[in-house]
């Protein structure tokens, strides 16, 4: 086996201008961790929408937002990445649609509102099981001492079921940041994408994969860690039913 | 705007055949392959033996901090050099990109397969496992015939489950340009220029298959539920 191993390939400049080959993987990690907040934040507000919406009880809205959740769920990410960014703009008016694909960050765009679309039936799906594991008789309670039903959601089930559904979140959170390496397909240059291009450049694959491997890690820790800490602080004192629900997915 | 679905009615042969039935042969063998290891991997992680769980905790933590992309590319360069130090020659051996793939899903889904067979090891009564001992069976005679029929009983609707969510995935070997079922619609699209038609269809495909499939897994649960 003859592999020649040059570590100090990380402080050689890279033929993207952008400096070093280490400033090349620094910047793919800030993209990687703009597309997973920016699209972590609106999964947030949207699976809470939709998780809320799965256990009213009126039949309709629940309906709707169970077929929200298996839309997302049963199609491959990369298949939505291709439709949000090659289908999309073309079923646009042809004005809105030509305006999308002229976007300076269309990729960055895209690959946000994919991920948050994809990730909110996920945290929809934790939301709705977080709600569910309330015991019935807070919602009765609620409802008997005259509260309408927005009200018992609002005051009652909703601030717990969100701290209940803290712990399962984290692993979403994860997932956010690991499944934005899909974006590399519709050409956003975040972490997984540099490390293969600085492979490409290079010929370095080994040195260019440990240093992305490590990276990812290191952000790993950070949230878990992170995570670990907010739990701590909002857990329900004797509550110890966490709303997980069905494993499985990364 | 014009649309034009005959593109489909021309290439689902293709798609079919050349694509899907690779999609499907990798999910289905990675899927043996993954819960093989993945069980082994399990039953590691639970033993007693300290480096021995420890190894196998790495291994499952470190392949689940990486994403399915990156893990792709690492064992796409990385499998050429193994396989040269295995069979001790001078260069990377040359590895088809079905058997590339098929190692790295094998490796990839085994972590995430450990952990749903951990919880069902862990689901059966520890008294079981003495009862096992008691009556003279040694470590692999009571994992074979006492725990691991349990632990795979409780735990085939999560099983399957993870399997869909393999299946899924396998659309990934896309970024090596393989041929699986989107591979093979993004050159069909590619080609007649009708990149709307065959990813919508991809689309309806993947959504029908996998939603069946849920629903199947759905009833299945069900049946299989041991009464206690």
């Amino acid at each position: 086996m003859n592999y020649n191993w040059n570590w100090r390939i990380f402080w050689d400049a890279s033929p993207d201008g952008v400096g070093t080959y280490m400033d090349t993987l620094w910047s793919g990690l800030i993209w990687t961790l703009a597309t997973a907040l920016s699209a972590w934040v609106m999964a947030l507000i949207l699976g809470a929408l939709i998780g809320t919406i799965r256990t009213m009880p009126n039949k309709w809205a629940a309906r709707f937002a169970n077929g929200y959740v298996e839309l997302f769920r049963n199609i491959p990410l990369l298949v939505q990445m291709f439709l949000w960014y090659f289908v999309m703009p073309e079923l646009m008016p042809a004005a809105i649609g030509d305006w999308l694909k002229a976007l300076p960050n269309s990729s960055f765009i895209t690959a946000v509102i994919c991920l948050g679309f994809f990730t909110s039936s996920r945290v929809a799906v934790q939301v709705s099981a977080g709600i569910n594991a309330l015991p019935r008789g807070q919602k009765m309670a609620g409802t008997a001492l005259g509260l309408t039903l927005p009200q018992t959601y609002r005051y009652v089930l909703l601030p717990m079921a969100f701290r209940i559904v803290i712990p399962p979140l984290t692993s979403e959170f994860l997932n956010i940041i690991k499944n934005s390496s899909v974006a590399l397909t519709i050409g956003l240059m975040e972490l997984t994408a540099r490390a293969r291009s600085m492979q490409e450049f290079s010929f370095q694959v080994f040195e260019a994969f440990t240093a992305a491997t490590l990276i990812y890690i290191v952000v790993n820790i950070i949230v878990v860690n992170l995570m670990r800490f907010i739990e701590t602080r909002v857990a329900i004192p004797g509550f110890i039913t966490s709303g997980t629900a069905g494993a499985g997915g990364h | 705007m014009n649309f034009d679905f005959d593109v489909i009615q021309r290439s689902w042969v293709y798609l079919f055949s050349t694509g899907m039935s690779f999609t499907l042969e990798l999910t289905g063998l990675a899927m043996v392959g993954g819960i093989t290891v993945g069980t082994l991997l399990a039953m590691m992680r639970l033993s007693s033996i300290k480096s021995v769980s420890f190894a196998a905790t790495s291994y499952v933590n470190l392949i689940r901090s990486m994403p399915l992309v990156l893990v792709i590319f690492w064992f796409y360069f990385l499998v050429p050099y193994i396989g040269a130090w295995i069979i001790g020659a001078n260069e990377p051996i040359r590895v088809g990109a079905f058997s590339s793939s098929l190692i790295t899903f094998i490796l990839f889904e085994a972590a995430y397969y450990c952990e749903i067979m951990r919880a069902g090891i862990q689901s059966i009564p520890r008294g079981q496992v003495w009862a096992g001992y008691a009556l003279g069976m040694n470590y692999w005679q009571t994992m074979g015939h006492i725990v691991l029929p349990q632990a795979f009983r409780n735990m085939i609707p999560v099983l399957l489950t993870q399997t869909i969510v393999l299946f899924q995935d396998v659309s990934l070997v896309y970024v090596l340009s393989i041929t699986d079922f989107v591979g093979a619609a993004a050159k069909v699209a590619q080609r007649d220029g009708r990149l709307i038609e065959m990813y919508l269809f991809v689309a309806v495909v993947y959504f029908v298959l996998c939603f069946g499939l849920s629903a199947l897994v759905k009833r299945l649960q069900q049946k299989v539920a041991i009464i206690r």
